[in-house]
């Protein structure tokens, strides 16, 4: 295997796009290391982004942050206005792992594994976040959700890798939160989950909605008929009912090891509905 | 044996660092993996994907050809042990013409690093012919399951009974007939348990040295040396003379390292290629390949007046430990019940083979699964007679003088005393919030004495060294240096305890059944009390007086009286100072088979609260009450009731190994295989009752496994109460919750 620190985009993705074995990209490695120690993928080439400049910084950019795709977890939860601005992108971050691990991992690494249950994308989706990508014949932007396609696989063609994640600025009276279960209390993977973000106009009614729905489908789903049982109301009791019944009926989940659909179906609704009211009170509303 | 309880004790019962510690956490213990020898091989384990099936052919010659591999060594490699007991642990460490688990050991290479043994695996050819498998003990159980070990099926089946069907056991006294007749309330329900893995930190890592000349060392990490060097000896063909093993510091074994797994593999490829050869398990071959727990599957019994007493009990125990036979299951059946006083009661036991990796020992094996099923009847029961559930324990007791439900007569024992402390403490009565519940669950642990050499020399300068011969998993060496301390007088930073290899001492039983404490304690006060006697007669000689006029207190021989003559004390210190002028070096020693172990019992007190919209399951107080006999170490009998508290409550919640239909474990790693981690649980508040063992000259019982008893019932209880509907599944994980409501109607 050969290991590359790329030192300009460009570069990175030449050296991708050149490979005829398996080329890998290493950000913070929480992932591939442990799936190359577990001898589930070998790649022939490593490319290392984190030292590629800007790879590693947190900008503001029309109003909203550019996070460079090296940015770890540990990192990001230290920038007090991207904190306070996206409480429930960053949550849904934080939880990935241990400390230790916090300090490595990346969202775009948690969004590029494409696991249906990855804890930082469905806050970014609810965010309304896109990506820049990297590619042989430049740099693209798309929607954070258009990024995994099924489990394990992503929309990069070959020669491509995010650079950065880009979330836009906040109207105001808005509010994120991200919510997983899991039967521990930490170091675990998500049974089911839920992102939500919501705009509130003076009066208090909920002009804009985007929920996030994890672990109950290949990909996260994009719950814009969930979104749209809060747009008008106030979101009170029976719009939170609505909205908990539109999750669960929206939920296409699998039984496995870590639960059973059924299980994961009624939970996903708990949760898209505790996450809105979390989201509420954050927007002030 | 006459125990001292009026003894003023100066060093037991205080709390001195332990001796191990430091060199634990700054990272200087040598563990399994940290041996190393020059010119070591690295050797690698290939391993069936299928649960069962037939090897029709190996063929390792690419393997062989790759630059750097030096050795490759199949089941063909191995000869026939005469004990069928050792072919079934040979069998499991690597096959022979079929493969009975996935993750079965097939073939195994020795190469110059672990990536060329890696590589060369990748070229071992085999050829598999699937046979038909059953990873469920009830499935296994049924009529028509496959048969996965012809030849070995319990000579009596009932109709009906599958072959798979391999140990059986029988206990109990009085007329079950006329018991449920006298009783107000029969409740008979059915339980399982999925099997668990002891989860220690440290996977079982090796290094084999073997010579040209037919010797050979062995170092490992195993909570029984002299039981590796039995089994790879009988395995290798050798005598036990010609095997030295040494074990390592150990990082946890809890009953799962009393077998053996790459040990004899690793001595076969250091055997073949001339060259000491390294294992280390990885976590997943870990999972798949060493021995967890027992899965069972239950039906419980039990009749009982309106007031609350037993009348009858019954339990009928079917158990897997994989796929070879194993007995298990009886010490749950003797285990069941053995907390009361029973009129009548019968508990059966059976074994049942599975496609699963053989069972070993976990903490108090057997008994945590069939106390479950027992303990939930009697809480089910005391919740339709409206009692309160911790009454109707202490009404049924067990006491002195109680025929056990295993045949024994008790004699002093400490349950009910367990039980008044749990009911006087403020847990028992502490309001609880929305949601939220109380479980309680009695335990009981036979605990063992066993085969115990101890030698004890006193140095020169009067410091001493204890060479004893069990792997130190619970902080023995402080225990065992705090009673020879205590016994010859001398402070506890003199004496510095190891453990030594097979070649060192005497025959050790294993790190097993809470006997090391006891046992080696026992064997040390006794070699100590030989040192003791032997110093006497030195003080004696120099004296010129008869030596049954010298006796010894705090660390120093003295005349027992003014007609023995007029000498002051003559210290350890100095007698040892003149040892070369009186006799020569100075030491004691002590060998027995120790009997006299003296049972535990225990009461835990569990306050869950459940999220009655996911299923959460929290726990938010947690009380151990638990009679220790005496302590010798309080926070390491402390730190033992918390351990064996917290893996029950893994096993209650969440822990299960989980095969699919493909007969392949599913979760063979930490990530899904869900311990609890520290943030799951409170504080596990200890009690320590101190009631004396009479086999012990400080009364000391064992106090290691029976903490591991009570969780699964009185988290299970807990549960039951706050969601309305009875948990006999486990574990209890959220989605068995939401579905056990949602079938209820709750």
């Amino acid at each position: 295997m050969r290991y590359v620190a790329a030192t300009t985009a460009e570069e990175a993705s030449a050296l991708l796009a050149a490979e005829t074995g398996l080329a890998k990209v290493l950000g913070g490695g929480t992932d591939i290391l442990v799936q190359m120690r577990a001898g589930m993928v070998e790649p022939a080439l490593l490319v290392d982004i984190k030292k590629i400049p800007g790879l590693r910084e947190i900008k503001s950019e029309a109003g909203g942050f550019r996070i460079g795709a090296g940015v770890s977890g540990a990192e990001l939860m230290r920038h007090s206005a991207f904190a306070t601005t996206w409480p429930g992108a960053l949550e849904g971050f934080n939880l990935i792992g241990s400390t230790q691990v916090q300090g490595r991992a990346t969202m775009a690494g948690n969004l590029c594994n494409a696991s249906p249950a990855g804890d930082a994308v469905p806050g970014l989706v609810a965010a309304g976040a896109t990506v820049r990508i990297q590619g042989p014949k430049g740099q693209r932007d798309c929607p954070i959700e258009d990024v995994p396609v099924s489990p394990g696989k992503t929309s990069l063609a070959k020669g491509e890798f995010i650079t950065s994640i880009f979330l836009p600025a906040k109207p105001a009276r808005t509010g994120d939160a991200y919510l997983r279960f899991i039967p521990r209390t930490e170091m675990d993977i998500a049974v089911a989950s839920a992102g939500v973000c919501l705009t509130f106009d003076a009066s208090g009614t909920c002009t804009a909605a985007r929920v996030a729905l994890g672990a109950v489908a290949p990909t996260v789903i994009v719950a814009h008929d969930a979104a749209k049982t809060l747009i008008g109301t106030k979101v009170d009791a029976a719009a939170l009912d609505a909205l908990q019944a539109a999750a669960t009926a929206l939920a296409r989940p699998i039984s496995d090891k870590r639960g059973t659909a059924d299980y994961r179906r009624e939970t996903v609704g708990v949760l898209a509905r505790r996450a809105a009211q979390i989201a509420k009170t954050r927007a002030g509303a | 044996m006459t125990t001292d309880t009026k003894r003023n004790f100066k060093v037991v019962g205080t709390r001195p660092n332990r001796p191990d510690g430091v060199d634990k956490v700054t990272g200087r213990a040598m563990y399994g993996a940290d041996a190393t020898a020059p010119g070591m091989l690295w050797g690698k384990v290939l391993r069936s994907p299928h649960p069962h099936a037939e090897i029709v052919s190996i063929d390792t010659s690419e393997a062989m050809k790759l630059p750097g591999v030096q050795a490759v060594v199949t089941g063909a490699d191995f000869g026939d042990p005469e004990s069928l007991f050792v072919s079934d642990v040979q069998e499991h460490c690597m096959a022979k013409d079929r493969v009975y688990y996935d993750g079965h050991a097939v073939a195994a290479v020795a190469a110059t690093s672990a990536s060329t043994a890696a590589k060369a695996l990748k070229l071992i050819k085999i050829v598999y012919k699937p046979l038909p498998h059953v990873t469920d003990v009830d499935a296994a159980f049924a009529h028509g399951a496959p048969v996965i070990m012809h030849h070995r099926a319990f000579e009596i089946l009932p109709p009906g009974t599958s072959a798979n069907a391999t140990n059986f056991c029988e206990f109990g006294h009085g007329d079950l007939h006329e018991g449920f007749a006298k009783a107000d309330l029969i409740v008979e329900r059915s339980f399982r348990t999925a099997a668990t893995h002891q989860g220690y930190i440290e996977p079982n890592a090796c290094l084999a040295s073997y010579s040209s000349d037919g010797r050979a060392d062995l170092w490992c990490c195993t909570q029984g040396h002299y039981h590796v060097r039995d089994l790879c000896a009988q395995i290798m063909g050798m005598e036990a003379a010609q095997l030295r093993v040494t074990a390592s510091e150990i990082g946890g074994g809890f009953g799962g390292k009393t077998s053996i797994y790459v040990e004899p593999v690793a001595l076969m490829l250091s055997k073949k290629s001339g060259r000491p050869v390294k294992m280390v398990m990885s976590r997943e071959e870990v999972f798949r390949a060493t021995g967890p727990t027992i899965s069972s599957s239950m039906d419980v019994k039990i009749g009982m007046t309106k007031d609350g007493r037993m009348t009858a009990g019954q339990a009928v125990i079917r158990a897997s430990g994989g796929a070879w036979p194993s007995g298990t299951m009886e010490m749950g059946a003797q285990a069941a019940f053995a907390c009361y006083d029973m009129p009548a009661v019968k508990t059966i036991g059976w074994n049942v083979l599975t496609n699963r990796p053989k069972e070993s020992a976990y903490r108090a094996p057997g008994a945590p699964t069939a106390i479950f099923g027992v303990e939930s009847v009697i809480d089910e029961m005391s919740q339709k007679l409206g009692l309160d559930p911790l009454e109707v324990r202490i009404l049924n007791a067990a006491d002195a003088g109680t025929l056990s439900s295993y045949g024994p007569t008790f004699n002093q024992i400490g349950l009910k005393a367990t039980l008044e402390a749990a009911k006087n403490h403020p847990h028992y009565k502490a309001p609880l919030g929305p949601n939220q519940a109380r479980g309680l669950s009695c335990g009981f642990w036979f605990n063992f004495g066993g085969n115990t050499s101890v030698s004890l020399a006193v140095n020169t300068d009067g410091t001493v060294n204890i060479t004893e011969g069990n792997p130190d998993i619970g902080g023995s060496r402080a225990s065992i240096g705090m009673m020879a301390a205590e016994e010859l007088g001398i402070p506890f930073a003199d004496v510095r305890t190891i453990i030594g290899d097979t070649a060192s001492i005497g025959h050790n039983d294993t790190t097993d059944g809470s006997r090391v404490t006891f046992a080696v304690g026992l064997a040390t006060i006794r070699a100590a009390r030989d040192a003791i006697q032997k110093m006497c007669h030195r003080a004696a000689q120099i004296w010129d007086i008869d030596p049954d006029a010298v006796e010894w207190e705090d660390g120093a021989a003295k005349p027992s009286g003014p007609n023995a003559g007029q000498f002051p004390p003559m210290t350890i210190k100095e007698i040892a100072a003149n040892a070369f002028r009186t006799g020569g070096p100075i030491a004691g020693h002590h060998e027995v088979n120790a009997d006299g172990a003296g049972v535990s019992f225990g009461v835990h007190i569990a306050d869950v609260e459940v999220d009655p919209e996911t299923a959460h399951t929290l726990i938010k107080r947690y009380t151990v009450f638990q009679d220790a006999g005496k302590a010798v170490h309080p926070s390491y009998v402390e730190g033992q009731m918390q351990g064996g508290a917290v893996q029950g409550i893994g096993w209650a919640l969440n822990e299960e190994y989980i095969y699919g239909a493909d007969g392949r474990l599913q979760n063979a790693g930490f990530l899904d295989y869900r311990i609890p981690v520290a943030s799951d649980l409170p504080m596990i508040d200890a009690v320590i009752l101190e009631i004396p063992n009479p086999g012990h000259p400080y009364g000391v019982r064992g106090v290691g496994e029976t903490g591991i008893v009570p969780p699964l019932a009185a988290v299970a209880n807990a549960v039951t109460r706050a969601v309305g509907t009875r948990m006999t599944d486990l574990p209890i994980s959220p989605p068995k919750i939401m579905a056990a409501k949602a079938a209820a109607g709750k």
